[in-house]
């Protein structure tokens, strides 16, 4: 339980004032532990552990009702003082309401994991495999955590679920980090010296919106920050981007539609050197990672900022979809490849979609994410937990489940 | 990296099959393994696959694999023709109301491309059913939403109507429609911003939308490299508000797009139209089949015949098969057909379709050199009318002559004299076949050995 003990500790913090609450949620674990152990000293046949299984929900549900609305409420404060962000409150508190509709905490989720299959055996192997499979985490990286779970199963001859929770999300966070050390801040220049952010990415994945989110949160860090129009192709994304920029109070560089994206970020190079701007965001234009020419035009543009600023841009930042599916690797690995891509967002987070390929791409290309978007608004920009986004991935799928299950 | 289409991924089971006289039902299990993997990396949600792959798994081990000369194929077969079925059968057109203004309304999630798929219906509707389109901006939430459609209004010449985004989209909507009425409008699109479908206020506002009037056609705009997520966002799209269609986006892309059997599924709502580029008329029918055989990775054949066929001229087409079979090709017929198919677009597109061609050992990644058919014309552009009807009389002499006149060395023009001869050898082998059997020929001789 190591790694979700941590992980409660960091999202409910270890503070007096929560003891009581905590308390009251440790509560639910232990009846089913018990439960739990009794089944499986009995050896009940099949059918009967199911009508158990029952009636343990049944408990639950009476335990928990009232805790857990509290519980909710507790990890969104928390988060808030720990991230010392009031506007990312109301997001989280958000998106939390929404977890918060399915009725149970995810605490008690995986206990039912547990519940469920007393034993690790191939029937849980396959369950947990279709959970990672539906969150998008892609066939080989399944395949790949399966055989090193199998294995490391098999090592600590671990019987029961009871052990494997942790073991389960040590290694999904190992396959992310995959002992590289996880950086999720940005490469910035120092105090002086102009530091340039370039945003690539396909089509509709959310790039001039996260570029109006990270400049204000530069901004809100002292920075001052120009923008690039570099989208000349879409119509009516000069004025997006303009609106931001508003929005937020930075200068946007621009042209009119359709001239040349490399001219516009020459001329906005100049212009935040100008200004002595500490930072240059550039948008460009979506497109798709399978249109050679618009990938040329793509590389012109990363070449026309090497050449004015030596070891620029500094960051290359691929916006992402999190609905995107397997196609999601290939976009990586075609942009990295025009552009040397240095981190990921992962944007639309704030939907049911998952985003499970970023650990793919993790593996496979070592781009790691260094922010996620989840929402419109301005501070819907947050930086990357990889313990935490682990957990979503399979927290969420286990209520479907178990919805199911209750159905 | 790249994906294994099902037929790579089929060859290991059924090289294994091959000394066999009979296929049993542990063969069906494991090739239908191989399906499902196929199935979960083109993006089709996982439940979908599960319940296709049982479906199939029914049909294949009776007896029609059995019997099957190639077992490997059959199940291809099988596993396309089921997926065709469920991605609908026949071609669905919009259906327009009885009394003026029809009223179309694109639902979707945040960069699907609802706005640019606005536009791009409005052009189908005004070229291809002589509508008169509306465009309504009803779009408020997302910054410049309003402007991008003015100025794809602007770009295709139609009216886009707007009340700025201080104005409710309901209140934007009820007086479009009335706009569209006194206006003698008769379609009325209604591109709405994108939302996610857990965000209630939100959803409940495109019912308030809908409860205006009645919409003809709901269209739910999806992206088509979506992946697991097409479910959800597909069903609480159609339980909420209720769609009537689908239009598969950013298909030109080069996803598996299996999202399209996810939704099918889910909804039961055809899948109507698929954006294919980000021009205003890149806006096409779907078709089942196509996208069937796209899912397994096989590549899109009936795309590109069927460009081909838009390109090439019939009669043009007739005379040169007459050329073929008495043997009277020449060179002139040569650079026509190279400017057939330079028409068709660029030529790593439609390498891309061709099935396999992804996976063959150094085509995967290659650049078709455009310049080197710029080239090849150069060297029969350099031919007197005499060589180019005759090539026999091509000798040294004749050859350096042409080789300076084009720019090019005496290698290039053996080569191409070499390739040529071949051609018209393959040609006579391809026309004889047709000819047996009278079917349907390709009608684009030199198609490949222009690849080699």
């Amino acid at each position: 339980m190591s790694f979700f003990k941590r992980l409660k500790e960091k999202l409910l913090g270890s503070e007096e004032v929560q003891k009581e609450q905590q308390e009251e949620l440790n509560e639910s674990p232990l009846v089913e532990e018990e439960t739990t152990d009794q089944t499986t000293e009995e050896q009940v046949s099949e059918e009967q552990v199911e009508t158990t299984e029952v009636v343990v929900e049944q408990q639950n549900e009476t335990v928990e009702t009232e805790p857990v609305v509290e519980n909710e409420i507790v990890e969104v404060q928390e988060e808030v003082k720990q991230e010392k962000k009031p506007s990312a409150w109301s997001i989280t508190q958000k998106f939390k309401a929404g977890l918060a509709k399915t009725r149970d905490t995810f605490t008690s989720k995986v206990n039912d994991l547990v519940a469920r299959y007393r034993k690790v055996d191939e029937d849980f192997f396959e369950e947990l495999e279709e959970l990672l499979l539906q969150a998008d985490v892609g066939f080989e990286t399944v395949m790949e955590l399966m055989d090193k779970l199998r294995f490391e199963v098999q090592r600590k001859n671990i019987k029961d679920t009871e052990g494997i929770q942790a073991i389960i999300s040590e290694k999904l966070v190992e396959i992310y980090e995959a002992g590289e050390e996880n950086i999720t801040t940005l490469n910035m220049q120092p105090k002086g010296e102009l530091t340039v952010i370039l945003f690539v990415g396909v089509n509709g994945v959310g790039k001039t919106t996260t570029i109006g989110k990270l400049a204000h949160r530069l901004k809100s860090q002292g920075k001052s920050v120009v923008l690039a129009a570099g989208d000349t192709f879409r119509a009516g994304a000069i004025d997006q981007l303009q609106v931001w920029g508003d929005r937020v109070g930075c200068e946007v560089v621009k042209q009119s539609e359709g001239s040349d994206p490399a001219a516009v970020i020459y001329d906005a190079i100049g212009a935040a050197k100008k200004r002595g701007a500490d930072v240059l965001i550039c948008d460009t234009a979506g497109r798709l990672q399978n249109k050679v020419n618009l990938m040329k035009e793509l590389e012109k543009v990363h070449r026309v900022i090497s050449r004015e600023i030596p070891n620029a841009p500094h960051e290359v930042l691929l916006a992402l979809d999190a609905t995107t599916g397997q196609n999601a690797l290939i976009q990586a690995q075609t942009f990295k490849e025009a552009t040397n891509v240095t981190g990921i967002v992962l944007t639309k987070l704030d939907g049911t979609a998952k985003g499970g390929i970023v650990l793919a791409i993790r593996n496979k290309l070592h781009i790691p994410v260094k922010f996620v978007g989840l929402g419109e608004k301005m501070d819907d920009l947050q930086p990357f937990d990889a313990e935490r986004y682990v957990y979503g991935l399979f927290a969420e799928g286990l209520e479907k489940e178990l919805e199911k299950i209750e159905d | 990296m790249a994906f294994e289409g099902l037929a790579e991924r089929l060859q290991g089971t059924i090289q294994k099959l091959k000394g066999k006289g009979k296929v049993s039902e542990q063969d069906v299990k494991e090739m239908m393994r191989e399906v499902r993997f196929a199935l979960i990396e083109a993006d089709v949600n996982l439940k979908v696959v599960k319940e296709f792959v049982k479906n199939v798994s029914e049909r294949a081990v009776g007896s029609e694999v059995m019997k099957s000369l190639t077992p490997g194929q059959q199940v291809i077969k099988i596993v396309q023709d089921e997926l065709t079925t469920l991605m609908g059968g026949e071609q669905s057109p919009i259906k327009f109301s009885t009394k003026s203004p029809t009223v179309i309304m694109m639902v979707g999630l945040q960069g699907a491309g609802k706005t640019t798929t606005t536009g791009k219906l409005a052009n189908v509707l005004r070229k291809k059913y002589n509508r008169k389109p509306l465009l309504v901006a009803a779009d408020i939430y997302r910054p410049a939403a309003v402007q991008q459609l003015q100025t794809l209004g602007k770009q295709l010449s139609l009216p886009v109507f707007s009340l700025g985004t201080d104005v409710s989209p309901v209140e934007i909507a009820r007086q479009a429609i009335e706009h569209a009425k006194e206006e003698h409008l008769d379609v009325v699109i209604i591109d709405t911003a994108g939302r996610l479908h857990i965000d209630e206020e939100l959803m409940q506002e495109l019912k308030d939308i809908r409860s205006l009037k009645e919409p003809d056609e709901v269209f739910l705009v999806v992206d088509a490299m979506t992946g697991q997520d097409a479910v959800n966002v597909a069903q609480s799209f159609n339980e909420t508000v209720g769609i009537t269609g689908v239009v598969l986006t950013k298909l030109d892309g080069d996803t598996r797009g299996g999202a399209a059997l996810s939704i099918r599924s889910v909804t039961q709502k055809p899948i109507k139209f698929v954006g294919m580029g980000e021009k205003m008329d890149a806006l096409e029918p779907f078709h089942p089949e196509r996208m069937a055989q796209r899912i397994l990775g096989m590549g899109d054949v009936l795309s590109l015949i069927e460009k081909a066929q838009a390109n090439v001229d019939m009669e043009k087409a007739k005379e040169l098969e007459q050329k073929f079979m008495t043997q009277s090709f020449t060179f002139d017929d040569f650079v026509e057909q190279l400017q057939a198919l330079k028409k068709m677009g660029p030529l790593e597109d439609i390498l891309k379709m061709i099935p396999g061609a992804n996976k063959m050992k150094g085509l995967d990644n290659v650049k078709v050199d455009e310049k080197q058919m710029g080239r090849l014309e150069a060297i029969i552009y350099s031919m007197t009318p005499a060589e180019k009807t005759n090539p026999e009389i091509i000798n040294a002499n004749r050859k350096k002559r042409i080789a300076k006149g084009s720019g090019t060395s005496i290698q290039d023009v053996n080569r191409l004299l070499k390739q040529f001869e071949e051609m018209k050898k393959m040609m006579k082998q391809m026309t004889g076949m047709a000819q047996g059997k009278g079917k349907k020929k390709m009608k684009l001789p030199g198609f490949n050995s222009l690849f080699k």
